[in-house]
């Protein structure tokens, strides 16, 4: 049997004492990438930020367990220097700090420390691949930047720091169906026996250009469906009412 | 000797910075006693042999300084901590600097060993002063300028070498009754520097002083005087630290810089006190016509400090720029700011302050931009920005803004961030630790105006500010 990449144990979530999760079970196995679907507001990106530690979020019970070791205590950059990536629904500005450095620092913290020339030279590579003018490096984290270029920014952060296991959290908004394209791309050339993601998105068409191994679909901090990559398209169709009955009658 | 709070560092290189926090035991020849009254004032006045009309400018000083009420804002810290009366006005073994470091005594030398001054002259300074306690035990300047006629000596030396173009300028632009502290340092004053570039020089690499406070219960008293005649150019770069006492030490220096038509200068401050010091400084300058007057000023650490480079734009296209970044970590309180004068049509003016408070920390900005009546054609640009560390961080504007006439153009603005936790989690996100995220926002909030300074100041600074938000060290 496969292990394990990610697995949330029973997991009670709640910020600022309002509960966000309830009971909440999910278990993604190394080398695949699972699709987290549901309404606004039905906890998706409270998940995500919990899983990568975010400091409002208090586990109330369960466990998250990353590559069979338990982290649900741990700092966040304690689990990202584990492998753990989180790509932002929405990045943060910082003034000042340039993309090149930021990520320098980043990689440094993660003992993935470069040589000058050969980062840069990755760096301008991976850009290339986004479609991200070269001349964003010295840039400001976010600062200014349209919210297509701080998705693909979150790529490239991806990229470049190569971690065991990425949440994805709707990198799709923001992009035109290029961007969408190459973005996906980008994630798919991730995909190995070694990586695994966990992808947030509220449409099918991010799913057109990546293929998920498993759907789950979250309703008020409860999963109510896991299944195959074909509820995708039903959904597209019928709306989330397809799996709450009552509320089509 | 032995140096009585911490043993050398292994590793010089790495704790170079940290290393500020060390003084020796040592006895003085010279001793003014402690407490200010005539006496004291005499007997500075003795010691250094100076003339009649120096003894009587210190005495009327004491008058002042003792006649003029307490600032507002050290009302809470007189008495209390800062006692005028505890304090020691004047400690020194000598009065004549060395001009080589071989000749300085071993305690002294080892102070300025241990802060890098003798490495960094050697490296790219075109002289050097370094004062201890009331005055400089050593002091430099390559021959080759030397020769141009550039003078650059403590200001006991400037006094009795030079003291004619040192008595026209002195106290012309800081009056003794500016306020209750440039009466102060008129009273007592000892050490500083005094510079002259005569016409058309310009000197390429930086002068530096180094001001380090020894003694405990000390108040040290620097005068500075910087004359740059017309068309000259001249850098000045002062670095001042202290040990950490359990007691208050004040630093109250008065600097007086004066650029004549078409000149320039630029002087540059990166103070690095610990936080049992009051650093109650009166800087002031004046720009003749066309010239060009640049502060840099930085301030980290001290337990109070108080100043507000002032240029007084007297000539014709002069131009004023203060850049200041100001970090009030928890128990410091830094009132920092600028003032502009514009007394002549066409003069320019720019101010760029940012300031950082961390844990309770207070940094406030308190400027005047003042435009007199009836000039036409003058600038002036501010902007002040606040970056918060922590929930019980503050900072407060104070600007003030006169403008007469309606021919000038004179633009505020202002904003305050604060690191707040979501920034730190995206950073620490990529796996990097909170302390080190908090210091890449505090440089990135930085980072535009230290590409402004000179490289090797650039990189010092950065290296302040990092130990300063290093929660394992407690100044």
């Amino acid at each position: 049997m496969k292990m394990n990449a990610l697995e949330i144990r029973n997991l009670t979530l709640s910020v600022d004492r309002k509960p966000i999760l309830n009971d909440f079970s999910l278990a993604i196995p190394g080398g695949e990438i699972h699709v987290l679907m549901g309404k606004n507001g039905m906890g998706k990106s409270s998940l995500a930020k919990a899983i990568a530690g975010h400091p409002d979020y208090e586990v109330i019970r369960g466990e998250i367990i990353f590559r069979g070791e338990n982290i649900t205590q741990l700092p966040p950059e304690e689990r990202a220097q584990r492998g753990i990536f989180l790509a932002f629904q929405h990045p943060v500005e910082i003034p000042g700090v340039s993309i090149a450095n930021f990520i320098r620092a980043a990689m440094n913290a993660q003992n993935k420390k470069m040589e000058t020339v050969a980062f840069y030279r990755l760096l301008h590579e991976n850009m290339d691949r986004l479609g991200l003018n070269r001349n964003f490096s010295p840039r400001a984290l976010n600062v200014g930047f349209s919210g297509g270029e701080k998705k693909r920014c979150e790529v490239l952060q991806m990229l470049m720091l190569r971690p065991s296991f990425a949440i994805l959290d709707e990198i799709d908004s923001g992009l035109d169906i290029d961007a969408l394209k190459l973005v996906a791309g980008n994630i798919n050339s991730l995909r190995s026996e070694t990586f695994a993601g966990l992808v947030i998105t509220h449409y099918q068409r991010l799913l057109d250009h990546i293929t998920p191994d498993h759907v789950h679909i979250i309703e008020n901090g409860k999963m109510i469906h896991s299944g195959g990559p074909e509820i995708v398209y039903e959904l597209e169709k019928k709306g989330y009412a397809l799996l709450n009955p009552e509320e089509t009658s | 000797m032995t140096p009585s709070r911490t043993s050398f560092p292994e590793n010089m290189e790495q704790n170079q910075m940290q290393s500020a926090d060390f003084h020796f035991d040592m006895p003085y020849a010279l001793d003014a006693g402690i407490g200010l009254n005539r006496d004291t004032v005499e007997y500075i006045s003795t010691v250094k042999g100076e003339d009649r009309w120096l003894r009587a400018f210190r005495l009327q000083a004491l008058e002042a300084f003792l006649a003029m009420p307490m600032p507002e804002i050290l009302k809470p810290y007189v008495g209390n901590d800062l006692n005028f009366d505890k304090i020691r006005y004047y400690l020194a073994n000598n009065q004549v600097p060395q001009h080589s470091w071989d000749d300085v005594s071993s305690e002294i030398k080892a102070t300025f060993d241990r802060l890098g001054i003798p490495e960094r002259e050697r490296k790219f300074l075109a002289g050097v002063e370094a004062q201890f306690d009331s005055e400089a035990a050593y002091n430099r300047i390559q021959d080759t300028i030397a020769k141009e006629g550039v003078i650059f000596v403590d200001s006991t030396v400037g006094l009795k070498k030079y003291s004619e173009i040192f008595r026209k300028y002195f106290a012309s632009v800081v009056p003794i009754n500016d306020n209750k502290f440039s009466a102060l340092n008129s009273a007592v004053f000892s050490g500083g520097s005094f510079i002259y570039v005569p016409k058309g020089v310009k000197v390429k690499q930086p002068l530096q002083a180094y001001f380090r406070i020894n003694a405990q219960n000390f108040g040290q008293f620097e005068r500075t005087l910087i004359v740059v005649d017309e068309d000259a150019e001249v850098t000045y770069m002062e670095g001042c630290t202290a040990p950490r006492f359990e007691t208050a030490t004040l630093h109250s220096a008065v600097v007086e810089l004066i650029a004549l038509k078409n000149s320039k200068i630029q002087y540059i401050t990166v103070q690095n006190w610990s936080n049992n010091v009051y650093n109650l400084v009166t800087k002031r300058s004046i720009a003749h016509e066309n010239a060009e007057i640049r502060w840099i000023d930085c301030n980290i650490g001290s337990k109070l400090t108080v100043k507000y480079p002032t240029i007084l734009l007297a000539g014709e296209k002069a131009r004023g720029e203060v850049l200041s970044i100001a970090l009030a970590s928890d128990n410091q309180t830094q009132i920092t700011g600028a003032k502009m004068i514009h007394l002549a049509d066409g003069t320019t003016s720019n101010i760029i302050s940012k300031s950082i408070s961390k844990g309770n920390g207070l940094a406030s900005y308190r400027g005047i931009v003042h435009v007199n009546e009836k000039l036409k054609s003058c600038k002036n640009n501010t902007q002040c920005d606040a970056l918060l560390i922590d929930h019980c961080s503050r900072s407060d504007t104070y600007p003030k803004i006169t403008v007469h006439g309606d021919k000038n153009n004179v633009q505020h603005e202002a904003s305050v961030s604060k690191i707040d936790e979501e920034r730190l989690y995206y950073l620490q996100q990529r796996g990097i630790s909170q302390s080190q995220a908090t210091s890449l926002c505090v440089n990135g909030f930085v980072n535009e105006l230290i590409q402004e300074f000179p490289i090797e100041y650039s990189v010092e600074l950065k290296r302040l500010i990092d130990l300063e938000l290093d929660p394992k060290n407690k100044k």
